[in-house]
């Protein structure tokens, strides 16, 4: 009796730790790189963007319980903006989890340098709004999503705009002011193609990084009175821009900022005279939409907002909101084509190419007026290239255009040609597509 | 006339802004004629004296904050004597120099995680709509902006307060002893740790109001952290000892990298005015490799 009880503990034991050997059941979930910055010269801009992509991930996890029922974990790495560190932290996270769905670096400079490096971890690069304007051809930039318009695209709708507004360019003066980076070059070869076509004086003054002094740039424009200056900055560079421009005595309803120069942390430092400043609009501002009353709910009601309630709706966390939006309907789309919940970098690009946006599917997802509708094919990887003006009244921000689409019968054949060079110089061989 | 007008204008401009430039150089003097520590952290003290200010203010009146913000940067700069430079006395004069780029980082990143990395508005009651001079003599009139002249006017009177402080007063002759040989000054009693606690208050002081003077330029943000780069051509230039050298030196590049940016910018694409400040010191260095007012060091071997 004795024995039996002895080998019965022994058996119990045995069985314990064979069990507790075993891993422990770990709750699936896919994983979300993000890369930030919240410090240093364009913390500004870079904060209100990760607050949006943040706070629509915990509501969709708090909400639905992550997507397709599979948890997402997001994980936060600094880069400051700098493209060293972005492709350190492209390293740390690439293979991290079951692996990056997708990286968003929110940075020309780290899109150019890791345009080379997805296509071998075959992880998809999501540029909404940024990056090489050529990568909108997916065949020869397979791994590159510039979802919703590029800066080509951006240029080409500006030209539209003030072309409409001053009754036509032919010797007119445009004036590019643009950061001396990878991001702030992007448009000229579309303005000067541009200034051809309709007739105007093109010239580009490059500011240097961080872009606090322009004092030389905008002397130059109190001289030249151009009639139009497009601002391509970031940070506080824009804001800067427009306080020169006050100093001069610029206007500044003749100031038009691309989409990334026009939002709430480039104004608001100028105060009261930034008043008529005018730039392009991706999307709306604004925490009226579906969407946002439930990351009110589901996130900010729970005390787990990453930043605060009040600039909940503002013109870049509502672009993070889209961008993490976007981001999460590809690997939907890719959970789908796939059948498997937890889906890697290679099944997110399927979903991408897949991925559509009609007009019922941003209703149930509480976005309708926020975004508009969009399909990416293997071809088209921009699958929408819209964008409407908006003026700052000195308190917010107020539609002055409708939605103005990019000339695609013009830029089309300018993004192939360059994607086609680049597949060239780096023996690249395009896709076949449908 | 007509064509004489832009050049002044620029040139006018580039004083302006090298004015500012001086003031962030100020700080860097002080600091390396009393203790011989080239201070790399000068322009994150900038940044963190605007930022404690700015954020401040949100709560208390202006002139309260101003008073509390001349007692964090006293507080720096105490703690800085005391958990930095004191127990590095007597090292290479390199060893403290790399301490202070520690310091840099570590006053970056702590200001930010406290006061935040969002702009901030300073508003000094200083309209920002240009003035236009001369409207008869040049088309158009010279355009100059109040907030330049705002800080040229501090900047001046900083230099004369600073020089009467540095020629009238007991402490301003014990900070030249202390300067010209600290050995021979701890000899005849003068306290090194309380001069160099005295000398980097001062510089947090200088600091704060060359952040007031930026911040209200451009907002407080960041960047403000980075106008030190603009400092250090200002330095070579005018000398690492010498007052009137930053103010000179800052006069010469600022105009110059402006006329420069201006007129030849254009030919080989722009952008050239950050690095043409260090062109133009670095061309005074071969003439004078003490900079235009520093002190010729002679060592005998």
């Amino acid at each position: 009796m004795r024995f039996q009880l002895r080998a019965s503990i022994l058996a119990g034991g045995a069985a314990i730790a064979l069990l507790s050997a075993q891993p422990p059941a770990v709750a699936e979930s896919i994983f979300y790189p993000h890369l930030v910055y919240r410090s240093g010269a364009y913390a500004p801009n870079g904060i209100p963007f990760a607050n949006g992509v943040a706070d629509y991930v915990a509501m969709i996890n708090a909400r639905d319980g992550g997507v397709g029922g599979v948890k997402i974990e997001l994980e936060e790495c600094e880069t400051g903006y700098a493209t060293d560190r972005g492709v350190e932290c492209y390293e740390r996270l690439k293979t991290k989890g079951p692996g990056a769905i997708a990286f968003s670096p929110l940075s020309t400079g780290i899109t150019f340098a890791l345009t080379e490096k997805v296509p071998i971890d075959k992880i998809p690069l999501q540029t909404m709004g940024y990056g090489r304007s050529e990568s909108a051809d997916g065949r020869v930039f397979q791994w590159n999503f510039p979802l919703l318009g590029t800066y080509w695209s951006a240029a080409d709708i500006l030209i539209q705009h003030v072309a409409k507004v001053s009754g036509g360019l032919k010797g007119k003066k445009i004036t590019l002011v643009y950061h001396d980076s990878p991001y702030g070059k992007e448009p000229i070869p579309v303005l000067q193609d541009h200034a051809q076509k309709h007739g105007y004086i093109f010239e580009a003054i490059p500011v240097t990084h961080p872009g606090v002094e322009q004092k030389a740039a905008w002397l130059k424009i109190r001289q030249t009175r151009p009639d139009f200056v497009f601002l391509w900055g970031w940070g506080v560079m824009n804001s800067t821009a427009i306080k020169e421009a006050v100093a001069v005595g610029y206007p500044r309803n003749q100031m038009y900022g691309v989409w990334w120069a026009a939002a709430e942390p480039d104004v608001r430092p100028a105060g009261e005279d930034a008043k008529g400043y005018q730039g392009l609009a991706l999307h709306p501002a604004g925490a009226d939409y579906p969407v946002h009353k439930d990351i009110l709910k589901y996130v900010y009601d729970a005390g787990k907002g990453a930043g605060k309630r009040e600039e909940v709706g503002e013109v870049l966390y509502n672009r993070g909101v889209i961008d993490a939006m976007l981001k999460l309907e590809a690997v939907r789309t890719a959970q789908k084509l796939t059948g498997k919940k937890v889906v890697n970098g290679a099944d997110v690009r399927l979903g991408y190419e897949n991925l559509e946006l009609t007009a019922e599917r941003i209703k149930e997802l509480g976005f309708e007026g926020l975004v508009t509708p969009l399909k990416v094919s293997c071809r088209d990887h921009e699958g929408a290239r819209k964008a409407r003006i908006h003026q700052w009244d000195g308190q917010k921000w107020v539609f002055v255009s409708d939605w103005i689409e990019a000339d695609t019968s013009y830029l089309r054949p300018k993004v192939e040609a360059a994607a086609a060079a680049y597949a060239k110089e780096k023996n690249i061989t395009p896709a076949t597509c449908p | 006339m007509a064509e004489l007008g832009p050049v002044l204008e620029v040139l006018l401009g580039g004083l302006m802004s090298g004015v500012l430039y001086a003031l962030v150089a100020l700080g860097f003097v002080l600091i390396f004629k009393a203790s011989g520590v080239f201070n790399f952290a000068q322009g994150a003290m900038v940044l963190f004296a605007a930022l404690s200010l700015v954020r401040l203010a949100e709560w208390l009146p202006f002139p309260i904050a101003f008073l509390v913000t001349i007692i964090i940067m006293i507080a720096v700069a105490w703690a800085i004597e005391r958990l930095v430079l004191r127990p590095l006395v007597g090292q290479h004069g390199l060893i403290l120099f790399m301490a202070t780029i520690g310091v840099t980082f570590f006053l970056d990143g702590f200001g930010q995680t406290i006061w935040g990395s969002n702009v901030y508005q300073l508003d000094l009651g200083i309209p920002a709509s240009p003035w236009f001079l001369l409207e008869s003599v040049f088309p158009g009139g010279l355009l100059v902006s109040p907030i330049d002249v705002f800080a040229a006017v501090i900047a001046g009177a900083l230099v004369i307060a600073l020089s009467i402080f540095f020629h009238s007063t007991k402490i301003g002759r014990a900070l030249r002893a202390v300067a010209d040989d600290h050995q021979a000054a701890q000899s005849v009693g003068i306290p090194l740790n309380r001069i160099w606690l005295i000398v980097w208050s001062t510089a947090g002081i200088v600091a704060l109001v060359a952040g007031m003077a930026w911040g209200s330029k451009l907002g407080v943000q960041f960047s403000l952290s980075l106008v030190a780069l603009k400092a250090l051509p200002v330095l070579i230039l005018g000398g690492l000892t010498s007052i009137p050298g930053a103010i000179v030196g800052g006069l010469v590049v600022g105009a110059g990298e402006k006329l420069a940016e201006f007129y030849i910018g254009p030919a080989i694409g722009g952008g050239i005015e950050y690095w043409f400040a260090y062109v133009l010191a670095l061309a005074v260095l071969l003439v004078r490799p003490q900079g235009l007012f520093g002190e010729k060091i002679i060592e005998r071997v």
